[in-house]
């Protein structure tokens, strides 16, 4: 694992290990997440991918039943301590869903949303913000018109970058999605690999898919889960063209999955 | 450029105090709006119990098995025998239920297999305003319309067991529809399917595969329509003639725990208003044992 | 063919059923409205009462006094039902103590309005009489809040409960507290449904008479106070009726609650739709 040592390490993960009640789903991971870069995390459904993410802003703490050990550490602590200001760090480190989530607000509105629950008041501030944020999604062009119209009757593609939008408004320093594009169509999908490609310069990205063209494209890292442990973490060309790990090898060659 | 990131630079990701105390008041309040359910319950069974208990131990099972009603504000010169009462009770609620089931029933097969969409569109918040329909307004319906009519094809005075179960089973009929289309609906869509998928016709399918896999909802339905018409007050106080008397036919008047107490509550004082909190007891026990009863049938619903 | 022939009977019976219920309903308010509207008229509506022991005259004070309990319910059981909803649906996991709150809401919703009368009377008219007065509009609005309280919370939770788990998710992860989520994401979703619950909780304070019986007193004079005693539109048909038979006042009065009644009918029904066409983005 030489990756964690190369450059500065945004999310350090050390020995985790979560369990669903009786279930195992995570066993003693470890990896470091570096700053600026989009990670990847592949591997079949059920892996565990998802749930490592979720871990990462604590959305696991909504599951019933949860226990984890180990360490996350992130800005010099660790985000496991139940000391944590949970609503803090879900500000820093931000999630897209798999499904797109809009409120059922009007555009403008969910982009604002988290400005002024944060405190932004000021009609003009916001709309500079949900400008910005519409922008930096890519979405600005097509709903500027529109702003006051409901979320829900954009298109799936659109509702995803919306979801984008009202995320970077609140400025976060990582992103996670969670298999951002898969419920969507490959013009829309190729739209946010763009956009995750365009991102990546001023955030720190964790991307969780079972697509490993989409990891291939829009990666620098990937690292491959397999049945609740981290199989192989590597750049991204180097997993795919050179796994170490036998089971890494028979999933990129696509011998299951 | 607005930024609302430069406010937390330097805050630590620790949670800080002030959060917690507003956030764990809040679920405080929460919390205290939800159990007021509870305390009400409480609140109401004390008060009943407290008021009517020590008369119901004082009287014994007197009150419950003799025949004579002859309240006065002190127990030694009172006769305290509500059997005729409860008898009006079960009677008025048995045949009110033994109406409106059928109807109540079909009328749920009907709305959650037969009616097509428009006409869904209009029964549907129809049975809802039946439900909503006062029920001072339907006994004074039965008084005005039934009763007369009951008179003059029958004799007697109309206000009669008859007439009770007229108006009483209309009130029930949503009751009944409401939960047993629920829970027709509920079965999973495979059941109708599958028996479709092997020929046979709607009706079978309705007869033979859906009743049966809603029953127990049904049950419950009919349980809960028994419960509302022994709860009944107004309208059987208006109907049923109010003779404490068991009838000798369905033309007969009659009266009922509910109608007893609205009657006598205007006038009574201490031991006769203790008597009509433990007649309260009474009807609140079957009450209770209908609620039992409702629940233990919704419960062995098949889990899908 | 055969077996189709055999079927039109039980069809018919069901569309038979249908039918049955429609014109019980039909006939109820044709009846009522019917014989009802004639008597309706600005005197009617804001008059004075008829002297004691004359029919006719206004139900003006029977109007205003059912305002009366009927808002003094809701104002108690619409905090706590809706609060009470989101504590179920937003705070507790399944638990036994959720369990225990929904039964108890179940068996509130359950008690006939009589006995919550006999208890309201103790409680309120009796006991509380110093701060009641006690007959009166506050004795018969609390009890009446008895009688709404499972109405609406049951509903509350009901809409609470399809609002997406997704949207509560978006709205933690951008960094919302609980309580931010449940007031600006969960609430405005779900308003639709809560509203409808209220409503109904309305309708049933608007309609109830046995437990008004029992606790509001009967007065036929406005109510100066909330302290005061006072006659309810649905008190009124009943005394109206045993007491002078006067038909008049009586389906007068009957015409203006069933028009209310429709009229709240036809608005939670309008309230749903909208509020499913709003979760779908139409």
């Amino acid at each position: 694992m030489d990756i964690a040592t190369k450059t500065s390490v945004e999310i350090s993960v050390k020995s985790l290990n979560l369990w669903f009640g009786k279930f195992q789903a995570l066993k003693n991971i470890n990896i470091g997440i570096q700053k600026n870069q989009v990670t990847a995390l592949i591997g079949p459904s059920g892996c565990g991918k998802s749930t490592f993410i979720k871990t990462l802003d604590r959305m696991n703490d909504l599951v019933d039943n949860v226990k984890i050990t180990g360490e996350v550490v992130y800005q010099g602590r660790n985000i496991l301590d139940s000391d944590t200001d949970v609503v803090e760090l879900r500000k820093q480190i931000g999630m897209v869903f798999q499904k797109p989530n809009p409120f059922p607000k009007s555009i403008f509105d969910n982009v604002a949303y988290g400005p002024r629950v944060h405190g932004v008041r000021k009609k003009q501030n916001l709309n500079e913000v949900v400008e910005r944020s519409l922008k930096a999604a890519a979405l600005w062009e097509e709903v500027k018109d529109r702003l006051n119209e409901s979320a829900l009757r954009l298109s799936g593609g659109q509702q995803q970058r919306l979801c984008i939008a009202r995320l970077l408004a609140v400025e976060p320093d990582v992103l996670l999605m969670d298999e951002p594009a898969s419920a969507l169509d490959p013009i829309a999908t190729s739209k946010i690999e763009d956009l995750i490609y365009e991102l990546k310069n001023d955030y720190t990205i964790i991307i969780v898919t079972h697509n490993m063209q989409q990891a291939g494209r829009v990666a620098t890292n990937t690292a491959f889960f397999y049945l609740g442990e981290l199989v192989e973490y590597a750049p991204t060309i180097d997993l795919f063209e050179r796994p170490q790990d036998k089971r890494t090898e028979d999933y990129v060659t696509g011998k299951f999955g | 450029m607005i930024s609302i990131k430069p406010n937390r630079a330097g805050r630590s990701l620790r949670r800080s105090a002030t959060q917690d105390i507003k956030g764990r008041t809040i679920e405080l309040l929460l919390l205290l709006c939800g159990i007021s359910s509870v305390c009400a319950i409480f609140l109401i069974i004390i008060f009943i119990f407290a008021e009517g208990l020590p008369f119901l131990i004082q009287a014994g099972p007197n009150f419950l098995i003799s025949s004579v009603w002859q309240p006065t504000d002190n127990f030694a010169d009172g006769l305290w025998g509500i059997f005729p009462i409860i008898i009006g009770s079960l009677l008025v609620t048995v045949g009110a239920v033994a109406i409106g089931t059928p109807l109540g029933v079909a009328c749920a097969i009907f709305l959650a297999e037969i009616a097509p969409a428009p006409v869904r569109r209009i029964l549907v918040p129809s049975v809802n305003a039946l439900a909503g329909v006062p029920s001072v307004v339907y006994g004074f319906f039965g008084l005005l319309v039934v009763v007369p009519w009951i008179r003059g094809q029958f004799g007697g005075f109309g206000t009669s067991v008859l007439a009770s179960w007229l108006i009483l089973f209309i009130m029930i009929l949503p009751t009944i529809i409401s939960i047993s289309t629920d829970s027709i609906r509920a079965v999973p869509k495979e059941f109708k399917e599958g028996s479709l998928a092997i020929g046979a016709t709607h009706w079978q399918t309705i007869r033979s595969v859906l009743v049966p896999a809603a029953s127990s909802g049904i049950i419950a339905s009919v349980i809960l329509g028994m419960g509302r018409a022994i709860g009944e007050t107004m309208a059987v106080l208006m109907v049923a003639g109010n003779s404490i008397t068991i009838p000798n036919s369905i033309f007969a008047p009659t009266s009922t725990l509910t109608a007893q107490i609205a009657l006598e509550m205007g006038y009574a004082t201490g031991a006769h208003r203790e008597a009509l909190f433990a007649m309260g007891i009474v009807l609140f026990a079957f009450i209770m044992i209908l609620t039992g009863l409702a629940n233990l049938a919704s419960r062995r619903r098949i889990a899908y | 063919m055969e077996a189709k022939r055999r079927e039109l009977v039980p069809l018919a019976l069901l569309w038979g059923a249908g039918i049955a219920t429609l014109v019980i309903l039909i006939v109820i308010l044709a009846y009522i409205l019917a014989n009802g509207l004639p008597v309706i008229s600005w005197h009617f509506l804001t008059g004075e009462p008829a002297l004691w022991g004359q029919t006719g005259g206004g139900i003006y004070s029977t109007i205003v006094a059912t305002l009366a309990v009927t808002s003094i319910s809701l104002l108690v059981a619409a905090p706590l039902s809706v609060g009470g909803a989101i504590y179920l649906n937003e705070y507790t996991k399944e638990t036994s103590l959720r369990m225990v709150i929904r039964q108890a809401a179940e068996i509130l919703a359950g008690i006939p309005s009589i006995i919550v009368g006999l208890f309201g009377f103790l409680f309120f008219v009796i006991y509380l009489a110093p701060f009641t007065g006690g007959w009166s509009m506050i004795s018969g609005g609390l009890t009446l809040a008895f009688m709404v309280l499972p109405i609406s919370l049951r509903t509350s939770e009901e809409a609470l409960k399809t609002v997406p788990a997704e949207l509560r998710e978006g709205s933690l992860g951008l960094g919302a507290t609980k309580w931010q989520s449940i007031t600006t994401v969960v609430l405005p979703t779900a308003l639709p449904g809560i509203i409808t619950g209220l409503i109904l909780g309305v309708g049933r304070a608007v309609g109830e008479t046995a437990a008004i019986l029992l606790t509001a007193g009967g007065s036929l004079n406005l109510i100066q106070s909330l302290r005061d005693p006072g006659r309810p539109m649905t008190l009124n048909i009943y005394n109206v009726l045993t007491e002078y038979r006067d038909t008049t006042t009586a389906y007068g009065t009957a015409a203006v609650l069933v028009i209310a009644i429709l009229a709240i009918t036809l608005i939670t029904d309008l309230l749903m739709n909208s509020y499913t066409k709003k979760l779908k983005g139409l």
